[in-house]
């Protein structure tokens, strides 16, 4: 199974959808996902990305564009052909089947043998580790053992692709974190491809090969997760995915991937190119939090300004340091605590760094 | 203050403790039987007590062991084959001289007339007309008064409302009776009908909750689906026949289908028919007009209940390749179980106890066993006959709902019922 | 026991009258007839003429001859019905049964100067009605003449009504199997008997559309849902006199009186016998058959009638002419049975 782009499965081509005539919910969304991936739609709510995956599921029908499946146009084609498994958010199990039904109402649609029947069925509870619970009733359950049941019952009949509708949002914090660790394992064993929907960035980051970051029913980026973090495109990707600090200014020079933005303060720094426009228009300059240099590391960077601590934060490995940065007093600093130094106290007066190599110039949102 | 201190004096002894929580909960208890004892009585006084009062009606059988009392009490050890002894006639005489003029004979007369027609002039003609000579015996003066106290049949008559409770009512509403030698017969041929009655009230309901619940089904599904804008509109005109009185509504059935009527008019000006077609005073109508009445009662659980179901569960079912039919006949209409059950039960219960509809819009052969209840209330002032035929209705409905609840019950319910 | 019986006795009653009888203001009178024609006749004979006369005020009421209701206030002692007008059969039942107040004819008037049938224990007749055959003139080119043509429905087809109800239904049809009036109750009076009315019944069952209530008749007439009915006589001149084509045949008419009684109990028997006495007179008796074709019970008011009202009276010696006085105490002894049997038959 190759990872060339030859081998895209699913395609969106120029795809729209409104529901009143008015209001475009996804505006234009171009996406291909390749065989064997794992691609993440990942945004806030309101941003497109459940009402694509139930175009792909076949439950609406784009207004504009197409979709296509191993090259065919599935527009038209009704969803209990599509042949996709599908896992939603409050998992859909048959509350009137047993476990062992829920896993064989697919394979009966598809008029499979009884002994074919039982035979997948008990495979697939046991891939999720759920064999003791084939006679039990969804209600039953506790809501990560539902969750399995689920995640069998959508791949039991070897779907190509396996569609997922923010699966694991009703889950606590640490089952959820099982479960994706789960997910992405089963996702590597059985090689299907796999679409899923989530707002937490965090779930995005640890389960996807590729991420597409939606905003106002467009797809602000597509990547992997390194290079989304490291190389966001814009402010909101910037924002959306991992922590962020944000100084307002204006592009003064533009030119080689570089430009020069004045700040708020009246201070100029130097920073990377992003979509921020030509001189004279509003931009944000972005940098991580880990990325801030201080004090002692800033001496040859040539973007330094004047900080005043403003909080410190404790947190065993790092110390969040809370500082007041070009009029920004939400400006934040994560000191790894072999470099923190007596000096920092509240209410210091210190000179941060940004290294323009981490630092970006975005068009203002 | 004190109670601090008691409570500190008598911790360590657990049983003072006990004994103060139950006096706590004992309080709250009352509290919520204070809560709830209007309704209790409400039901009681509403409910309990009129089913009561039914019940013992369709037993009841006083009045001749009120007219007659000595009679009564010596041909409750007779033996029923020959004809009673003097003592027997001598009471009478006697019974029948202090019952003279008083209602409770005629009553008695009435009572004994549904036993055989005649017997009410033959006991108040005897009234009337016994003396009792001196040096006569009674028992030639009863028989002087009136011939028929010389046949078995009038005394075995008297013996079996000896007893204040009878069968009689309740085995005539099943169509039999008590023969003169005291065994339970089936009742003439040309006066059975009562079980043919109770058969066709029960079929006359299975097709009215048939034809509602497919009415009412894709009616409920159309509600619980669209937009709650326009589903509160059709809510609305599905409730629209509730604020009519049933009486206006049969009223306009009748005027709509009756042979001058506006469909049948409709109907040959359009040359669809040539002769008025027959819609009323006959089944049809009686079931167009039941169904009518009786639809929002299925609609409303129907709706509740598909209105609890995500439509996620079907959409689960199609994306899992099961064709859109399948789903909802695999899926969808199982979880509506419990709403057809509880729609079929209430609407068949109710069109058990129809009679106004079939009384003005069927022919006799559509009436129910109401109308006979209210035929033997008003008409004939036969409590007893009226009482049997409700108890044996109640009786009926019961044994129909104990089934209902084995197979929709709340454990089956529970089971079913959307998390 | 006895008590208890009672207190569900009265219970029962309670729902059974629906509590709908609220008790009426001191000294008026309230008198319950039979309704529509009828009670409209009335008022203008009887009930505004009295109260002119007396002062006394009258609450018009109607019912359908339910005994029940009557039965349940005397039983409960909360009697608000002063006067009702009952039939022959009721009247002799209800009298036993002690739901009337015998009658004391000294205050009403003199017992000869009444039909003979009119005058009873518990009751003063007030007007003779006849159920008659009668038939839409406008729908049948050839008038039907008796009974007998009532149930030839090959030459007259066509759904034709009679009154759901053994009574009077079981006599017409033996009339219409050529019993003579003289024999009907004889006949009737035999299993025999009963099962040739059944049988009779039994030829034209699928061309029958039942009656219940008085009024339907007409309307069903000149509607044309029904070409031929039986039909209280009063209500088919009411309707000629509206401008309706129905005719009556007399040939085989069934007549009984309706009665005037008090219910056991009531607080206002002594303006309840003003009333009676009242509407017993020969005056306001002829003044009841000109507003309605029923005739007088009163021997001097049917002598004082016009001779025009009079011919189309049930009293009429030519429309008595094969006529069928209604036997009261046989429906007494036999009601209950035959009755049933009815209901059954009609059922099946």
């Amino acid at each position: 199974m190759g990872q060339d782009a030859g081998d895209g499965l699913i395609s969106f081509r120029g795809v729209q959808k409104t529901y009143d005539g008015e209001i475009l919910i996804v505006r234009d969304l171009n996406l291909e996902v390749r065989r064997g991936e794992f691609v993440t739609l990942l945004g806030p709510s309101g941003s497109g990305k459940t009402t694509c995956l139930m175009m792909l599921a076949g439950f609406e029908t784009p207004t504009a564009g197409e979709i296509r499946l191993g090259g065919r146009v599935i527009n038209k084609v009704p969803p209990h052909q599509r042949n996709m498994g599908m896992v939603f958010q409050n998992y859909a199990l048959f509350p009137h089947m047993t476990v062992a039904e829920n896993l064989a109402f697919p394979l009966a649609a598809r008029k499979l043998a009884k002994p074919d029947i039982t035979e997948k069925v008990a495979r697939a509870l046991a891939m999720v580790r759920m064999e003791a619970f084939a006679t039990r009733f969804p209600q039953q359950l506790s809501g990560g053992q539902q969750q399995r049941i689920a995640l069998a019952r959508a791949l039991v009949f070897n779907p190509e692709v396996v569609l997922m509708d923010e699966p694991l949002g009703a889950l606590d914090k640490q089952l959820r974190e099982h479960m994706q660790l789960e997910i992405k394992h089963i996702h590597e064993s059985l090689g299907v491809t796999v679409v899923f929907v989530t707002h937490d960035q965090g779930e995005a980051l640890t389960m996807s090969n590729r991420i597409a970051v939606f905003n106002h029913g467009i797809i602000q980026q597509c990547d992997v997760p390194s290079q989304l973090y490291e190389e966001p495109a814009n402010a909101f990707v910037a924002s959306f995915i991992g922590e962020n600090n944000a100084l307002a200014g204006t592009v003064e020079s533009a030119g080689d991937g570089l430009c020069q933005v004045r700040l708020a303060d009246g201070s100029a720094i130097l920073a990377r190119q992003g979509d921020a426009g030509g001189p004279g228009s509003a931009a944000t300059v972005s940098i991580r939090p880990e990325r801030v240099e201080l004090d002692d590391a800033v001496a040859g960077d040539p973007n330094r300004l004047p900080a005043a601590v403003r909080e410190m934060i404790y947190l065993g490995d790092h110390v969040r340091v809370r500082m007041e940065v070009a009029g920004n007093t939400n400006f934040v600093a994560k000191v790894p605590i072999s470099h923190v130094s007596p000096a920092m106290t509240v209410g210091a007066a210190m000179t941060v760094g940004l290294p323009a190599a981490h630092l970006r110039a975005f068009a203002s949102p | 203050m004190t109670a601090l201190d008691d409570t500190q004096a008598t911790a360590p002894g657990s049983v003072p403790l006990r004994v103060q929580l139950r006096r706590a909960e004992r309080i709250t208890k009352l509290k919520y039987l204070g809560l709830i004892a209007p309704l209790a009585i409400f039901l009681a006084v509403t409910f309990l007590w009129p089913i009561g009062a039914l019940l013992w009606h369709s037993v009841d059988n006083p009045e001749v062991v009120e007219a007659l009392p000595e009679t009564t009490k010596l041909l409750r050890s007779w033996d029923r084959k020959a004809l009673p002894d003097e003592a027997v006639f001598a009471a009478f005489a006697r019974d029948l001289a202090a019952a003279h003029g008083n209602p409770a004979l005629a009553g008695a007369a009435k009572r004994l007339n549904m036993e055989r027609s005649g017997f009410r002039s033959q006991l108040m003609n005897t009234g009337r007309k016994l003396r009792v000579e001196a040096g006569q015996s009674a028992k030639a003066a009863v028989l002087a008064a009136d011939a028929r106290w010389g046949e078995v049949s009038s005394w075995q008559a008297l013996a079996r409302n000896s007893t204040p409770f009878t069968a009689f009512y309740l085995l005539a509403a099943l169509d039999h009776k008590i023969a003169d030698d005291g065994s339970i017969v089936h009742a003439d041929p040309d006066q059975t009908i009562y079980v043919e009655i109770l058969l066709r009230t029960l079929w006359m309901s299975v097709i009215v909750t048939l034809i509602s619940l497919a009415l009412a089904y894709p009616l409920a599904y159309l509600l619980a689906t669209i937009p709650s804008k326009s589903s509160n509109l059709l809510m609305i005109m599905v409730l629209l026949p509730f604020w009519t009185s049933v009486l206006v509504r049969v009223a306009a059935w009748i005027v709509l289908l009756q042979n001058e009527g506006p469909i049948n008019r409709a109907l040959v000006g359009l040359g669809i028919v040539d002769e008025p077609l027959q819609l009323v005073f006959n089944r049809l109508g009686v079931y167009i007009a039941m169904v009518h009445i009786l639809l929002p009662f299925a609609v409303l659980p129907l709706y509740s209940v598909m209105k609890g179901i995500s439509p996620s569960y079907v959409r689960a079912a199609v994306s899992l390749g099961s064709p859109p039919f399948r789903s909802f006949w695999k899926i969808y209409f199982p979880l509506t179980l419990p709403g057809i059950g509880a729609g079929g039960l209430l609407v068949f219960i109710l069109s058990m106890g129809y009679y106004i509809t079939p009384a003005l819009l069927g022919s006799p052969r559509e009436q129910m066993a109401s109308y006979f209840v209210a035929f033997y209330v008003n008409e004939t002032t036969n409590w007893g006959m009226a009482a049997a035929l409700s108890t044996i209705l109640l009786a009926a409905t019961l044994v129909l709902y104990i089934i209902y609840s084995r197979y929709f019950g709340p454990a089956r319910v529970n089971q079913v019922a959307p998390r | 026991m006895a008590t208890l019986r009672q207190h569900l006795l009265g219970m029962t009653a309670l729902v059974g009258t629906g509590l709908a009888f609220a008790a009426p203001a001191q000294a008026d009178l309230t008198v319950i007839s039979f309704g529509g024609a009828v009670q409209q006749a009335q008022i203008k004979a009887y009930y505004e003429p009295f109260t002119a006369a007396t002062g006394i005020k009258i609450i018009p009421g109607e019912y359908n001859g339910e005994q029940a209701k009557i039965k349940a206030m005397v039983d409960t002692k909360n009697v608000t019905w002063d006067v009702v007008e009952v039939e022959t059969a009721e009247l002799l039942r209800g009298c036993e049964e002690g739901l009337y107040e015998p009658l004391d004819f000294a205050k009403i008037g003199d017992k000869k100067d009444f039909l003979a049938s009119a005058v009873t224990e518990c009751g003063i007749g007030t007007f003779v009605w006849a159920t008659i055959l009668a038939y839409n003139a406008d729908k049948l080119t050839t008038p039907p003449t008796s009974w007998a043509d009532f149930w030839d429905v090959k030459k007259f087809p066509g759904k034709r009504s009679l009154r759901k109800g053994a009574k009077f239904t079981l006599e017409i049809a033996l009339l219409a199997d050529g019993v003579k009036p003289a024999e009907v109750y004889k006949v009737l009076a035999t299993k025999e008997g009963v099962d040739r009315a059944f049988a009779k019944l039994d030829q034209i069952k699928g061309d029958i559309q039942w009656w219940q209530a008085g009024a339907q008749p007409p309307q069903m007439l000149a509607s044309g849902d029904v070409i031929m009915s039986s039909a209280y006589n009063g209500r088919i001149a009411t309707a000629q006199k509206e401008g309706r084509n129905l005719q009556i045949v007399w040939n085989g008419s069934v007549y009984d009186a309706d009665h005037w009684t008090i219910p056991k109990g009531t607080p206002n028997a002594a303006e309840a016998y003003k009333f009676i006495q009242f509407a017993s007179l020969p005056k306001t008796q002829g003044a009841y058959s000109q507003q309605i074709a029923y005739g007088p019970v009163n021997l001097k008011a049917i002598d004082g009638l016009d001779a025009k009202i009079a011919a189309n009276l049930p009293t009429a010696p030519k429309n008595l002419e094969n006529a069928l006085a209604n036997n009261g105490q046989f429906w007494v002894e036999y009601g209950e049975e035959l009755e049933q049997r009815f209901n059954a038959w009609a059922a099946k």
